[in-house]
């Protein structure tokens, strides 16, 4: 298990809490679909790969599941933050801006040394 | 915390996981389906559609994969699979399965058999209460380290010694027990009375003796064994203040020891005060009556501080009774070590041995597993191609060579359980403690180490040579470019095999040898065609010498009737390697010694007329005791050419008398006899009493007589099998008093062979084992090579159809196989040089490096590798060029 994807399972971990504190419950259908519709396209994700990601938040006990039907009828799982989930994500999204804005700080530095 | 949590889960949702796995396949039928909807939705064709939601998706492997990956514990979910894939391997190609756990088995059936004797007799403590207390003293004199313990000194030395809490003293006794219908010869001890206590046994019921039982005089008590016990009296409690009578004097039963104690591996009927023993002599402090002592140290006192302690106590003894204790000193060993310490050197070689053995093994079937990933690289190159890792490859390898080896383990258990009980019957007395031999948690666990290690070393060489590969040289050439390197490994396996096998079949060699060479040495007697055993006479109708006399003669003119039998003596005293007995004497004109231990000491045998022809001594010169020497005429004795130069190293003996101190009689020199191997072929001649006489029966002092009221031995000469005349004896004996009991029956050649029994047994295993070494390495060369021909057939067929003629591709093929055997074969007489100089004290009459060994064991090896090169080289001189280039 690379580093690398740890990070992406991270990055689109926070994605899928942030979508579902957005959209309330949601199947995985529907987290792909938004999260795709968020980033423009700009992130192509197989599908597939955000089912591990789920079952990693929910061990953690971010988010919880249940079998319910979709708008067109069909059975489908819903994923529901938890209180748990929606303090990590409060977590996490202080650390991502300050990491953001650190590294923001870095390239603006690059630019001056030009 | 968080990771807690999620490995909680993970291990709970686990026993869920099949289910969820189901599930899984629904979610993401149902993702599939909204996507294909949407595309739908997008006028896209349903055929299409549904392409590009697959697409978007991504494989539903993989994220089933990957989704698997998280939920956890996948080790032990690819383990299973990794299992069921090899069991499937392995039932598919049951040929390469049977001969792989074949030899595996053999391997490690044979450390485990051995690895079990070993636990048994030499890690195992004794099985007694803190056994590392107890301590064997032997009383020592000039000559003899390991010597008896005369009584009084016994006494003195449990009185004045200060680091013991307890010391006994104990003797050999067997008695005729007189039961309700008839008698029987029952084994016995005669002990003091802290026997039981010094070694922690306690009684089943009633108690063990105290100081009062062991005094003469006071009431006659007796011990009954467990086995005993069980035997006639049915192991009923009630058992206890009832009599039995034991060489006619009844004695009372007070107690009964468990049926499983043990003494120096022996099992006793019956155990007897050894105070109340009222021989005048057993308390003569000059003699020892065959009596031998041990005792428990103190807690906390040291094996040195008990020595330093016993070597003042025997100072003082010596001082105080200077004509008997001036050279007695008393030496302690450890128990164990006294038990087993002569056969440790022979374990340790002979498990050294068997590791090779072992090894031999896994280098073959590390062999067939590197021939056969061959066949199988395309295999892996698929696997890998797929996604495998190169560790999962080895894993999966692993997984295999572990199972191979769990499945020989198992067999091997079978094979040890069978081969040491096959071993140690059918050489019954060769190990001490033989009894204690057995499977315990301790030899499962090393055969369970002996497989995995064995999985491991075999297994990992063509698990790591496979997955370095380079896939697509594999996948271009079909699966058969790429086999160099391991050809190499495989010519380094043979030659290895080949080097251990020569080692093994070095030691082997060299134990037969030293074994032909003890056969070839005269013992001194002739061991065919005669038989010794031992006679007991019932105890209460002994009316004195003269009685003792008469039955004798009664007996002799009993046996000398029985057809077949050609000559017949009892005896007492020393039994060649049976038994020894010592006198101290002077040559008459030379001044009387001060005292007892500044004498000569010579083996005497007490012998009848018949003892020459019955032994089958050689008479050198004058003539040996005739039956006119008795009671009534002058004393006679034969010595034998060792006292002869001993003593009249320029005189002619004949006619010259010697004064025996302990019989206090003086004895003419009549004739010369031959010099026999009392102390053992092999270590007669570094025994320090070597001079021997032969004393008339019938002319032993009246004091001495007694001796021989109890049982005497006896030796039968016989025209045929000795064996065939027992039956008679039994019935000639019984004739004269329904009373008496023949035992200990031995032929004259089983004497001479369980003097070294030991040594036999060390030479049958190591022979096995090179046998079983020189058959696994013949197979490992029969394999390589027949893989090499199979792998050289094209190239071979080219050789042919350019001209070469059979011959070439003979020497071609066998020159491969003899370059790897001599390359072994080198290495391996260098190691056994060097390795066998280990076993150097285990051999007799052959040199460690004795040059016929080496030069037959390395000869017999390349024949046999030759044989195993031919039978392929054969093959290879058949290829037809036509067939083989066509199917390149």
């Amino acid at each position: 298990m690379g580093e690398k994807k740890d990070v992406w399972q991270g990055t689109l971990g926070i994605m899928v809490l942030k979508t579902l504190d957005v959209l309330g419950p949601q199947h995985g259908y529907g987290i792909a679909c938004r999260i795709e519709q968020i980033s423009d396209n700009l992130l192509s994700v197989n599908h597939g790969t955000l089912y591990p990601v789920l079952l990693k938040l929910e061990q953690e006990g971010a988010i919880v599941s249940e079998w319910g039907v979709s708008e067109n009828n069909r059975k489908a799982r819903f994923y529901r933050l938890t209180k748990a989930g929606r303090k990590e994500l409060r977590l996490e999204k202080r650390h991502w801006q300050r990491t953001a804005e650190i590294i923001a700080r870095f390239f603006a530095m690059e630019g001056e040394s030009r | 915390m968080k990771a807690l949590r999620r490995f909680w889960n993970r291990i709970a949702r686990e026993f869920r996981g099949r289910h969820r796995d189901s599930q899984l396949s629904d979610e993401f039928a149902a993702h599939l389906a909204m996507l294909t909807e949407k595309n739908l939705g997008r006028g896209m064709a349903p055929e299409e559609a549904r392409r590009a939601a697959m697409l978007t998706f991504g494989g539903v492997e993989s994220a089933t994969e990957g989704y698997r990956e998280q939920r956890g514990l996948v080790v032990f979910d690819s383990l299973w699979l990794d299992v069921r894939y090899a069991l499937r391997m392995l039932r598919r190609n049951p040929g390469f399965t049977a001969i792989a756990v074949l030899t595996l088995a053999l391997g490690i059936g044979a450390n485990t058999a051995l690895f079990s004797v070993v636990n048994g007799v030499l890690l195992n403590p004794l099985a007694y209460p803190q056994p590392g207390q107890l301590v064997a003293i032997y009383g020592t004199s000039a000559g003899y380290d390991r010597g008896y313990t005369s009584y009084l000194n016994f006494l003195d030395w449990e009185h004045d010694s200060k680091t013991f809490d307890a010391m006994v003293i104990y003797r050999n006794q067997d008695y005729n027990y007189t039961g309700p219908d008839e008698s029987e010869r029952v084994s016995g001890y005669m002990i003091s009375s802290q026997f039981f206590n010094a070694l922690g046994v306690t009684p089943v019921i009633g108690r063990t003796f105290n100081r009062d039982d062991d005094v003469v005089g006071s009431a006659r008590v007796v011990i009954l064994g467990g086995g005993l016990w069980k035997r006639d009296f049915g192991s009923s409690p009630g058992v206890i203040g009832k009599t039995m009578t034991l060489n006619g004097v009844t004695h009372t039963i007070i107690g009964v020891v468990p049926a499983s104690f043990r003494f120096y591996g022996q099992f006793r009927d019956v155990y007897t005060p050894i105070g109340q023993f009222s021989d005048p002599l057993f308390r003569d402090r000059r003699l020892d009556l065959s009596a031998h002592a041990f005792g428990r140290l103190k807690r906390d006192v040291t094996l040195a501080e008990a020595r330093a302690d016993m070597d003042g106590v025997a100072q003082n003894l010596a001082a105080a009774y200077p004509e008997a204790d001036q050279q007695v000193g008393v030496s302690l060993v450890p128990m164990k070590e006294d038990i087993v310490g002569n056969v440790e050197p022979f374990l340790v070689v002979l498990l050294a041995a068997v590791g090779f053995l072992l090894l031999i093994a896994c280098a073959n079937v590390a062999n067939l597993l590197l021939a056969r990933s061959i066949a199988r690289s395309r295999e892996f190159a698929i696997r890998s191609a797929l996604g495998a890792g190169h560790g999962r490859v080895i894993r999966q390898l692993l997984t295999e060579s572990v199972l191979l080896a769990g499945a020989g383990g198992a067999l091997g258990l079978l094979l040890a359980f069978w081969g040491t009980r096959a071993v140690l019957g059918a050489l019954p007395g060769a190990l001490p403690r033989a009894s204690e031999v057995a499977l315990d948690s301790r030899v499962l666990l090393f055969t369970l180490a002996a497989s995995i290690f064995a999985g491991l070393i075999f297994g990992l060489a063509p698990a790591l040579k496979t997955s370095r590969v380079n896939l697509q040289e594999i996948l271009k050439e079909g699966g058969r470019g790429v086999s160099g390197a391991r050809q190499r490994l495989q010519g380094i396996f043979v030659i290895v095999e080949v080097a251990l096998a020569l080692v093994l079949l070095a030691g082997g060699g060299l134990m037969i040898r030293s074994l032909a060479a003890l056969w070839r040495v005269d013992p001194g007697f002739n061991p065919s065609h005669a038989i010794t055993f031992t006679l007991s006479l019932p105890g209460s109708r002994v009316p004195g010498s003269a009685g003792t006399r008469a039955r004798m003669r009664e007996f002799d003119a009993k046996m000398q009737a029985i057809p077949g039998v050609e000559a017949v003596s009892t005896t007492l005293g020393s039994r060649p390697m049976i038994h020894n007995s010592t006198e101290a004497f002077w040559v008459e004109g030379q001044p009387k010694p001060a005292n007892f231990h500044d004498m000569d000491q010579a083996m005497f045998y007490l012998v009848e007329a018949g003892f020459q022809q019955a032994m089958g001594l050689k008479l050198e010169r004058g003539r040996f005791i005739q039956d006119s020497d008795n009671e009534h005429a002058p004393v006679v004795i034969d010595v034998d050419d060792v006292f002869v130069r001993s003593f009249f190293p320029k005189e002619d003996p004949l006619g010259k008398h010697v004064h025996l101190a302990g019989f206090n009689v003086t004895a003419e020199i009549v004739g010369v006899v031959g010099h026999v191997k009392q102390w053992g072929i092999d270590t007669d001649s570094s025994a320090s009493i070597q001079a021997q006489f032969h004393y008339p029966f019938m002319q032993l002092p009246e004091k001495l007589m007694p001796l021989a009221a109890d049982s005497v031995a006896v030796v039968l000469r016989t025209k045929g099998d000795p064996t065939a005349v027992m039956g008679d004896v039994r019935r000639a004996v019984a004739e004269i008093d329904r009373r008496e009991l023949i035992y200990n029956v031995f032929t004259l050649n089983e004497v001479v062979t369980n003097s070294f029994a030991a040594r036999r047994l060390s030479m049958i295993l190591l022979s096995i084992f090179a046998a079983l070494a020189l058959a696994l390495a013949c197979v490992g060369i029969y394999g390589v090579i027949s893989y090499l021909v199979g792998q050289r057939t094209q190239e071979i067929g080219v050789r042919v159809a350019l001209g070469a003629q059979p011959g070439d591709v003979l020497r071609l093929v066998l020159g491969h196989g003899m370059r790897m055997a001599l390359v072994g074969v080198a290495i391996g007489v260098a190691a056994a040089l060097v390795l066998t100089r280990l076993m150097a004290n285990q051999l007799f009459g052959v040199s460690a490096h004795d040059p016929l060994t080496f030069i037959g064991v390395a000869v017999l090896l390349l024949i046999v590798a030759m044989v195993a090169c031919y039978i392929p080289a054969r093959r290879a001189m058949r290829v037809d060029p036509m067939v083989a280039l066509r199917h390149g």
